[in-house]
């Protein structure tokens, strides 16, 4: 073998083992070696907590809430005129809200509707962006002249809809399709999909340039195969980091929405922005019916960015020893 | 070095500020010690008038500025819907009814000078008559066609021959009004804001009529958005767009009690909780539309909360072009039965509010008490639904408005949601359609045939249950999707009856009918509330929201 | 750098066009069209013809697209539809105060932000630290309308200390000559006018500056301890420097990149929240407006604005990339 071999060679190995891909060869898995410092950091354990409650509660509770939660049944302890919106007791754990039903029963049954606004948005932003950016990366990498001009154009059209502050563009998209609760869904969807395509094609576009791809396309791998089952597998870290986070933000952006009155036409339905935006005009005298989805928001975003923000600290290469 | 330069820049800013709220409250003191009374005030509105030309308007706010800046030919007695004499001292018909002799007051003068005689007055009332192209579409002149039907030469053949015939000049002080047929709306509907007497010199001057546009846009006249000249205790001043603020001035020239206040501004304020804040901070000394939760806390701060008599209906209307089951009596009857009305009321309305069992309030002659009261029965409404064959249920599209309050209407999300749950209860699955009042929501819920059951509501106009029932039920309207010969001529007899004892019986009469035949359900009456701040007197709250504010002023 | 600069002008083109495209098309494409927005109550079927051809909606959409775009690039965005007024006009007449709002924003982003970063990057894992983190995460997790609501209750309406909604007290009448106000109160000598403007935007500028709090806090304490580790700054120290020589020239100036990426980035960000900040406390900026068009369904004014947001944003950011370049010489290089 040559010197300049040898020295390929050993830029090979040690590249490989950078990146991981041969796992259990080379030191342990990305995956392994993150999980590892996940479980020892105070900040992933509490956000993983929270989560785990919150998932917990979403999927099971609504079996076991005590009232139906659109039941406006006790509406005759409300009085607008009197300024009587009955707090706490022992039959309704939260008390009553303004339309006389119970707070309970719908905070209960809203983090299972919140739950999955926020995941249904993400995942829409999550497939559309990928498959934009997945495109648009590999195109770049491994497509030549003709893929540098389609990743071009991809871009641009990305580009436009960065162009936008992300709440406008979602209410652009609202108005035009109608209010309800799947356009909402679509819109906020939507936002995130230009954050997804980014970051996937940069990563994508960073692996295509690694030696060990040069190496495997000068050994004649196709180029598709090469992208499935090298380049993808390895870009696949910040996209997860990046759901999770975005998990967040479609939450609170679903309240914001609603708050500009393009939320849900149907009250009776409970999620937790919506509730928080009904509950805004008996402010005043009855905070806790804000307060309670709020805070709902507010824990539930948390519990998401704690993780996310563990999880990216865990996968960064940068701070492996 | 960039710390002490930082340093010293936050120094600089300290001081500054400082120096800045020094002066502040210099000046504010300053402001507060040369003025005993305030000369001014600010009246907080919900959104801006469309315009300033009561004509081309058909919006609250709009009429709100123009009962203070012109005058009409009567006007109701403040406080009440009684038609009074207003810029006409006397009024009377001949002997066939159809011509009426206005007697017009002495020594008015409109705000640019010129004189208020009986020229200006047929000047008026003609231009309205010859009205052409965008003037007769319905949103620009509504209230013309609600209340005389056409024009001189109608567009739409739709629109139906006019109610007005001519208005001849007989001398400076006397003209004549001629229209086609008796009618229960003359001369009660002259005090509508619409029919307001403008300068005929400021009209010809900034080209009243000119309602125009290019591409994407409609556009307003120079009358109608900077011009308003009329013979009212106020004048206009300006319109500052940015600040969202209509001033208006004393007219010092005025014909009657001069205003007590010098300055009358009305400020846009579109948030309702803004407003309350704004009503506490002291920026502005009154608003309207209290909501029903705020009325206790702002008296309890003391504050003048006025209420208006209820004059007011909210209903929820029936299509029975819509889905075919609602063209059954059962089926609305039940409707009826499984809304829990009451709990409504009293969860969602103010003090004073009732439930509503005729489609006017009592306040007006022809009320019947002695209908089908349709009481809260969720077993009946099943029954009748199996009757009618929809024992397996039911789905309707149940529209309601967002983003507004009316006054008889204080939260249309909650009623909704309230009723929908009634209604489900008894079988009946809804299908929610929000849409926001401007401009989706009348449009669709009350043209075509695509809208099964809404919520909608009525403020009186003036003093006559034909204002209500008549506007609703008269003739057949997209609203309510029926054809009932029996109840329409019995309408026309009660318009053309001359004499009030007999028409009053004819409207009890249609009550019963309406009750029975059920094309809608009378909800409730909600009597709305403004407020005004501790230290302003002398308003008084109109049934048909006319307040005057020239009697307003600052006690202690 | 120049050539750099014109790249990316041209870089703008497409994206500015194809979105203008997007508004159009979304406009045209409207339930009903614009006569209905216009029309809406009770429009018969022969007067919405009559405003179709009034408003030229009867020509060929191409037409149509060409003559929109002719107007725009005279910067006429056409009329309100509530207000009857140019849509240039209302955004000049209440940018002012937007503007007013981000400075004030960013003035407490920025001024309680870096210092609250660096010390908390300085004194590592104590409780300062600890909370500076702690917050900055919860900050972003906090609906700001929510927030807006609560500092509003707290401190307007339970103590007083601030006025609770608008931008200025009507009774003050003051003479607005630039539409800022604060600039307006203190070049006409009113002072109290100034003052007051300044109270009124103190409770909107804080809910407005949450967000950006606290990732200027995140970022600068994350770039101040990145360099803090760095060489050049253990070189300084050894080189007998004092701290606050290192500070400032090292330490902070390095510190700046990320911060000014981010200002970028949160130009779009304030003018989002702007519009719920601005609705939560009636503050007459363009995002209240944005708000009551959604209302009013005010497609006209919701495209121009839009239009004129997006152009802001795209150019905020290509001042951004520039100064970016001028700091890092590595930059310039791409």
């Amino acid at each position: 073998m040559t010197q300049l071999g040898k020295r390929k060679l050993e830029k090979l190995e040690r590249l490989a083992e950078l990146s991981a891909i041969n796992a259990g060869e080379r030191g342990e898995s990305l995956w392994r070696e993150a999980f590892k410092r996940l479980r020892r950091n105070p900040t992933a354990i509490i956000g993983a907590g929270i989560l785990l409650l919150f998932i917990l509660i979403a999927i099971i509770g609504p079996f076991f809430v005590p009232y139906d939660e659109k039941d406006t049944h006790w509406i005759g302890q409300v009085s607008a005129r009197d300024n009587i919106i009955p707090g706490p007791s022992a039959q309704h754990w939260l008390g009553i809200d303004h339309n006389g039903r119970d707070e309970f029963s719908r905070m209960i049954v809203g983090a299972q509707n919140t739950l999955f606004v926020g995941v249904v948005a993400t995942a829409i932003g999550l497939i559309f962006g990928c498959l934009l950016g997945g495109l648009s990366g590999a195109a770049f990498g491994l497509g030549g002249k003709r893929g540098r001009q389609l990743d071009n154009v991809l871009m641009r059209f990305v580009d436009m809809l960065l162009a936008m502050p992300s709440l406008l563009l979602a209410v652009s998209i609202v108005t035009i399709l109608g209010p309800s609760l799947p356009t909402v869904i679509i819109a906020v969807g939507v936002i995130v999909i230009p954050t997804f395509a980014r970051l996937l094609r940069g990563s994508m576009i960073a692996q295509a340039s690694a030696e060990y791809v040069v190496a495997a396309t000068s050994l004649g791998v196709s180029r598709r195969k090469i992208a499935l089952t090298h380049i993808l597998p390895n870009s696949a870290a910040p996209v997860i980091v990046q759901a999770t986070l975005t998990l967040a933000t479609a939450i609170i952006e679903v309240a914001g929405l609603s708050f500009l009155g393009l939320g849900n036409p149907d009250p009776s339905v409970p999620e937790w922005g919506t509730m928080l935006n009904d509950a805004l005009q008996v402010f005043e005298f009855a905070p806790r019916l804000a307060v309670f989805p709020a805070l709902g928001i507010i824990i539930t975003a948390l519990g998401f960015t704690l993780l996310g923000e563990a999880m990216r600290e865990a996968l960064d290469p940068k701070l492996r020893k | 070095m960039r710390a002490p330069r930082l340093r010293t820049a936050a120094a600089v800013c300290a001081v500054a500020a400082l120096a800045l709220a020094a002066a502040g409250c210099a000046s504010k003191r300053d402001q507060e010690t040369t003025s005993n009374k305030p000369e001014k005030l600010v009246f907080g509105v919900a959104g801006d008038p469309k315009t300033l030309d009561p004509a081309l308007a058909s919006d609250g706010e709009s009429f709100r500025v123009a009962r203070q800046v012109y005058e009409t030919l009567v006007q109701p007695e403040p406080g009440t819907a009684k038609i009074v004499p207003g810029l006409a001292t006397e009024f009377k018909p001949d002997s066939t009814g159809l011509v009426w002799t206005f007697k017009l007051k002495q020594g008015v003068k409109f705000h640019d000078g010129t004189d208020f005689n009986g020229e200006s007055v047929c000047f008026n009332f003609n231009r309205w008559y010859n009205w052409k192209g965008m003037l007769q579409s319905q949103d620009v002149s509504s209230y013309w066609q609600d209340i005389w039907g056409g024009f001189a030469k109608n567009e739409d053949p739709k629109l139906g021959p006019s109610l007005f015939k001519s208005c001849t000049v007989k001398d400076a002080s006397t003209v004549e009004i001629a229209i086609t047929k008796v009618t229960s709306k003359f001369p009660a509907a002259l005090a509508l804001p619409s029919f307001s007497i403008s300068s005929p010199k400021a009209l010809q001057e900034f080209k009243a009529d000119e309602v125009g546009g290019t591409a994407d846009s409609l556009t307003y006249p120079e009358y109608a958005m900077k011009h308003p000249t009329g013979t009212g205790p106020y004048k206009f001043v300006e319109w500052d767009r940015p600040n969202k603020v209509v001033k208006l001035t004393r007219n010092d020239a005025y014909n009657g009690t001069k205003a007590k206040i010098k300055d009358l501004y009305f400020q846009t304020i579109s948030d309702l909780d803004a407003r309350k804040q704004a009503l506490r901070a002291g920026s502005i000394q009154g608003y309207d539309l209290v909501a029903p939760q705020d009325v206790k806390v702002l008296k309890g701060e003391g504050f003048n909360v006025l209420t208006r008599p209820a004059f007011n209906i909210l209903y929820l209307a029936i299509n029975q072009s819509g889905n075919p089951a609602l063209a059954k009596l059962e089926v609305r009857q039940a409707i009826a039965y499984a809304l829990d009305r009451k709990s409504i009321v009293d969860s969602k309305y103010p003090e004073g509010s009732t439930v509503a069992i005729n489609f006017h309030p009592s306040s007006l002659e022809g009320y019947n008490d002695a209908v089908t009261k349709y009481d809260y029965d969720v077993n009946k409404a099943k029954t009748l639904l199996a009757q009618a064959g929809y024992a397996n249920g039911l789905t309707l599209r149940f529209g309601y408005p967002t983003e507004v309050t009316r006054p008889y209407m204080p939260d249309p999300k909650g009623i909704f949601e309230l009723m929908k749950t009634n209604l489900e209860a008894a079988g009946i699955k809804i299908e929610p359609v929000a849409l926001k009042w401007t401009p989706d929501y009348l449009n669709k819920m009350t043209t075509g045939k695509d809208h099964d059951i809404h919520l909608l509501g009525w403020t009186g106009d003036y003093g006559d249950a034909y204002n209500f029932i008549g506007t609703f039920f008269d003739r057949q309207k997209d609203e309510w999707g029926f054809n009932n010969p029996t109840l329409f001529a019995k309408f026309a007899e009660a318009d053309k009856e001359a004499d009030l004892q007999k028409r009053y019986a004819l409207y009890k009469e249609l009550n019963k009918m309406l009750l029975d035949f059920l094309p809608g359900v009378p909800v409730a009456h909600g009597p709305p509330s403004l407020v005004l701040a501790k230290n302003v007197g002398g308003v008084k709250a109109s049934p048909l929201t006319d307040e005057r504010y020239y009697t307003a002023e600052y006690t202690g | 750098m120049f050539r750099f600069v014109v790249r990316r002008l041209l870089q703008l083109i497409p994206v500015l066009l194809g979105l203008s495209l997007l508004l159009f098309v979304w406009l045209h494409r409207l339930p009903g069209g614009p006569e209905t927005a216009l029309l809406g109550e009770r429009g018969t079927p022969e007067t919405r013809a009559m405003v179709r051809k009034q408003l030229g909606l009867d020509q060929p959409i191409l037409v149509q697209y060409g003559r929109f775009m002719k107007r725009m690039l005279t910067g006429d965005l056409g009329n309100s539809i509530d207000t009857k007024q140019p849509v240039m006009q209302e955004f000049l007449d209440r940018f002012p105060g937007t503007v007013e709002l981000t400075i004030t924003a960013m003035i407490f982003a920025i001024g309680i932000g870096i210092p609250l970063g660096y010390l908390a990057a300085r004194r590592r894992a104590s409780w300062l630290d600890n909370m500076s983190v702690a917050g900055s995460l919860v900050a972003v997790c906090v609906p700001i309308f929510f927030l807006g609501y609560l500092v509003k209750q707290l401190l307007a309406v339970n103590l007083g200390w601030f006025p609770p909604a608008g931008r200025q007290d009507v009774t003050i009448s003051a003479t607005h000559v630039t539409n800022f106000y604060v600039v307006d109160g203190i070049l006409t000598g009113e002072w109290d006018a100034a003052w007051d403007a300044i109270m009124h935007l103190v409770l909107p500028g804080l809910t407005l500056a949450s967000i950006p709090l606290a990732i200027i806090v995140r970022i600068t304490r994350a770039s101040v301890l990145e360099v803090l580790g760095e060489d050049y700054v253990r070189t300084a120290r050894a080189k007998g420097l004092t701290e606050r020589r290192i500070r400032g020239r090292h330490i902070l100036r390095n510190a700046m990149l990320p911060i000014i990426t981010v200002m970028g980035l949160l130009t779009g960000g304030l003018l989002s929240g702007a519009v719920l900040t601005e609705t939560v406390f009636a503050f007459t900026g363009i995002g209240q407006f944005v708000r009551q068009s959604i209302s009013n369904l005010d497609y006209p004014v919701l495209m121009g604005f839009i239009m004129i947001i997006a152009l802001i944003y795209v150019l905020v950011n290509l001042v951004v990339d520039v100064s970016y370049g001028l700091i890092d010489p590595r930059v310039r290089v791409r």
